[in-house]
C-alpha cells in the first residue's frame, strides 16, 4: 500500500518522500498513544506526585502500588475488592456472548447470502433496521421481555441481550462475505448429498477463517467495553469488570486518587489490547479479503 | 445406466419465459449435447434436470420414476460445474471423498473409490493439494472426479470446459468422450461450443429462446437443420440464406434469377411461397459464368485455412461463402458462376421458419 503508482514522483525525490511518510506515520501513532501514555505514567505516580498536579511530568518514583489498590482493595461501592472479581464475570460474560453471537451472525448471513428465496433482502433490510435503533431505545421493551421470561439480572438474561443485540452486526458483515462466494460451491454440496447445516459446517466454515476472526475481535471489543447492558441486565453478581471500573471512579467515600482510577483504567483495557496485539494479522487480512479464490 | 425422460418442462423467472415446454427422451448411455446460444436456458434446464432449480410445471423421470419432487442427492447424478466448484478449504482427496462421507460410506470403499477414480483421471500426484495450488485444467480434471467417483448412472455437465485454453479444451474433449466410453453412463452436456455438440454427441438438442428447435444426431444437425435458427447457429462458417419465393413447379425465385428446386426433397411436394434457401459453403461449385443453372457472382476475397480455403463471394445481394480448394482459390477469377448443389441445400418457410 506505501508501494507508490509509477510515474508518480515527488519533488522531494523519493527518499524524502518516505521520510516524510515516516513522520506522519509517527506523529499519527503518538497522537493515538499519547492518552494511554498518560493514563499508564500517572497510574504509576504515588499520591503526592499527583497532588502537586503536574499530570504531564513522568513519574519520579514509579510504583505499582496504584495497580495494587485498583486491582484488590479499591472500593466499588459497598465492597472494597477493587476490579478483581469483575474480571472473571467480563470473561465469563463476553466469551459465550462472543462464540454465540459470531457463529449466529455466520450462519444468518450465509442464509441470507446464499439461499435464493424471495424475502431475503426484505429479511437483510429488517436485520439493518436493527443496527440503526439506539439500545437506549430498546432498553425498556427489553428489560419488560426479560422479566416475563424470568432472565431479568440473570447470568443466561445478559448473554441472550448481548447475543441479540450484536446479531444485526455480525449478520451484516458475514452476508457481505458471504456475497462473495461463488453460489456454485453450495450447489455443489447440495449435489454431494449435504444439508444446509453439513454444508456450512464442512464446506463454508472453513474457508471463512478471516472474517470469523474480524467478528469476534470486534465482538470481543464491543462486548468487553460495554456498560450499559452490563450494569442493567447482569445482576449484582455477574456485574462486568467496566461497571466496576466506574463505580470505583465515582466512589464519593474518601479522597479521591487518580492514580487508582487510572490503573483500574489500564487493567479493565489490557484483555482488548491483547486480543489485538494477537490477531491484529487476521483483523487486516480480513477486512482486506475479498471472494474467494477457489 | 439410466434413462431421462423430460416432460413438458415450463418455467418463467419474472414474466419471462426461461423454459417452454421442453420434451426429451434420452436412453440409456446415451451422449446428449444440449447446445444454444447464452440465454437459451440450456443451464437451467440441466439445473432442474439436476433438482438445484425448481420448474412451474412438467416432470423430470428417471429410469420410469418420476424424481421431480426428490433432492438432488436423491436423484442418483452427478453434475461438474463451469466454475469447478470444488470445496476451497478441502484437499482434492477430500472433494472427491466428501461426497460419500456425507453418505456414511464406509472408509475403506471411499478409499478404493477415490484411488479408482485419481488413477482414471491421472490426479493421483494432486491428492494432497488445495483447489487454489492447481491449474485450470487441473481443477477441471478434479471437478469431473468428483462427479464420478460414486459412478452415478447420470453425469450432468454444465459447460465443464469453457474456462480452459484452445488446447486443452481439445485434449479434455477427447478424453471426456473415451471416459463414456468406458463408463457407458448417460450424460447430459451443456454448451455453446458447436465442436463440442458436433465431436461428442451422439444426440444433439439444439435450443433457442427456451424451446429444443432440433433434437437429433449432430450429422443430421448439420445436414438437415429442422429451422432457421438451427441452420444459422450450428456450422462455421455460417449457412448461406438467401431469401425467395417457391413457385410450385420446381423453381426458386431470388430476384430477377431462378434455380432448379426440383431435386430437393420436399416434406409435401409443390411446397409454394416466400422460402429461404440455405445452403453449405461445401454445397456449392464454381464454374463457368454463364453455365447452365449457374447464377453469376463476384469474387470479393479469399481466406487461406491451411487444408483448404473459403471464398466469399457477392452473389444476389448477398455474401456467400465457398470452400475451395487451396490453388483453386489461389487462382479465382473475378467473375465466376456458382451452381447450388439443390439436392444437399435447405428450404425453410418464411413465416414458420421451419424446414420444408
Amino acid at each position: 500500500m506505501t508501494q507508490s503508482l509509477p510515474g508518480e514522483r515527488s519533488v522531494f525525490g523519493p527518499r524524502a518522500a518516505r521520510l516524510g511518510l515516516y513522520a506522519f506515520l509517527f506523529a499519527s501513532a503518538a497522537f493515538f498513544l499519547l492518552p494511554l501514555l498518560l493514563v499508564i505514567s500517572n497510574s504509576l505516580k504515588p499520591m503526592e506526585e499527583i497532588r502537586q498536579g503536574n499530570l504531564l511530568a513522568l513519574p519520579v518514583k514509579p510504583t505499582f502500588d496504584a495497580w495494587l489498590t485498583a486491582w484488590k482493595s479499591a472500593c466499588t461501592g459497598l465492597e472494597c475488592g477493587g476490579v478483581r472479581p469483575g474480571l472473571w464475570n467480563s470473561i465469563k460474560i463476553t466469551v459465550p456472548a462472543v462464540v454465540i453471537s459470531t457463529l449466529a451472525g455466520a450462519l444468518n448471513g450465509y442464509a441470507l447470502a446464499q439461499w435464493k428465496w424471495r424475502h431475503a433482502n426484505l429479511i437483510m433490510l429488517l436485520v439493518m433496521v436493527g443496527l440503526f435503533i439506539p439500545y437506549q431505545a430498546m432498553l425498556y421493551p427489553t428489560v419488560k421481555i426479560l422479566s416475563s421470561l424470568s432472565l431479568f439480572r440473570t447470568y443466561g438474561g445478559i448473554i441472550l441481550v448481548h447475543v441479540v443485540y450484536g446479531l444485526p452486526y455480525t449478520t451484516l458483515l458475514f452476508r457481505n462475505f458471504y456475497v462473495g462466494v461463488p453460489e456454485e460451491i453450495s450447489r455443489a454440496a447440495r449435489m454431494e448429498g449435504a444439508s444446509f447445516l453439513r454444508t456450512f459446517r464442512s464446506v463454508i466454515l472453513p474457508l471463512s477463517t478471516n472474517i470469523l476472526v474480524v467478528v469476534a475481535i470486534l465482538q470481543f471489543t464491543g462486548i468487553w467495553n460495554d456498560y450499559l447492558l452490563g450494569l442493567i441486565f447482569a445482576g449484582n453478581d455477574n456485574l462486568p469488570m467496566t461497571v466496576q471500573l466506574t463505580n470505583i471512579v465515582n466512589n464519593a467515600r474518601g479522597s479521591a486518587s487518580p492514580n487508582v482510577n487510572m490503573a483500574a483504567a489500564v487493567i479493565t483495557a489490557i484483555p482488548t489490547l491483547i486480543v489485538y496485539f494477537l490477531s491484529g494479522r487476521y483483523f487486516v487480512r480480513g477486512i482486506a479479503a475479498g471472494a474467494v479464490k477457489g | 445406466m439410466s434413462s431421462v425422460s423430460i416432460r413438458k418442462i415450463r418455467k418463467s423467472f419474472a414474466g419471462l419465459i426461461v423454459l417452454d415446454s421442453v420434451d426429451m427422451e434420452i436412453a440409456p448411455g446415451e451422449f446428449i449435447v444440449i447446445l444454444g446460444p447464452s440465454g437459451c436456458g440450456k443451464s437451467t434446464l440441466l439445473n432442474v434436470i439436476a433438482g438445484l432449480d425448481d420448474c412451474d410445471s412438467g416432470q423430470i423421470v428417471i429410469d420410469a420414476v418420476d424424481v421431480s419432487g426428490l433432492e438432488p442427492s436423491q436423484r442418483g447424478l452427478a453434475m461438474v460445474f463451469q466454475s469447478y466448484a470444488l470445496f476451497p478449504a478441502m484437499t482434492v482427496r477430500r472433494n472427491l471423498s466428501f461426497g460419500m462421507e456425507v453418505a456414511g460410506t464406509p472408509k475403506a470403499t471411499i478409499v478404493q473409490k477415490v484411488d479408482w477414480v485419481a488413477k482414471l483421471l491421472q490426479i493421483e500426484v494432486l491428492l494432497d493439494r488445495k483447489p487454489s495450488q492447481l491449474s485450470g485444467g487441473q481443477r477441471q480434471r478434479v471437478a469431473i472426479g468428483r462427479a464420478l467417483v460414486r459412478s452415478s448412472s447420470i453425469c450432468l455437465f454444465d459447460e465443464p470446459l469453457s474456462n480452459l485454453d484452445a488446447k486443452l479444451r481439445a485434449e479434455t474433449r477427447v478424453e471426456l468422450k473415451q471416459l463414456h466410453e468406458t463408463l457407458k453412463s448417460t450424460m447430459i452436456y451443456v454448451t455453446h461450443d458447436q465442436i463440442e455438440a458436433m465431436t461428442m454427441a451422439d444426440r444433439v438438442a439444439v435450443m433457442h429462446k427456451g424451446r429444443v428447435e432440433q433434437f437429433a444426431p449432430p450429422q443430421s444437425i448439420y445436414e438437415k437443420p429442422a429451422s432457421l435458427f438451427v441452420a444459422g447457429f450450428v456450422g462455421s462458417p455460417a449457412m448461406n440464406l438467401l431469401e425467395g419465393s417457391l413457385d410450385g413447379a420446381g423453381r426458386f425465385l431470388v430476384g430477377q434469377r431462378s434455380v432448379s428446386s426440383s431435386t430437393y426433397p420436399f416434406e409435401e411436394p409443390s411446397t409454394a411461397g416466400e422460402a429461404v434457401l440455405g445452403i453449405r459453403c461445401e454445397d456449392i461449385d464454381v464454374v463457368e459464368p454463364g453455365s447452365p443453372d449457374s447464377i453469376p457472382a463476384k469474387l470479393a476475397f479469399t481466406e487461406l485455412l491451411g487444408a483448404d480455403a473459403l471464398g466469399w463471394f457477392d452473389c444476389l445481394g448477398k455474401r456467400m461463402s465457398v470452400r475451395l480448394g487451396v490453388d483453386a482459390a489461389r487462382s479465382m477469377r473475378k467473375e465466376v458462376g456458382l451452381r447450388f448443389d439443390i439436392a444437399k441445400a435447405s428450404f425453410f418457410s418464411a413465416s414458420t421458419e421451419r424446414r420444408l
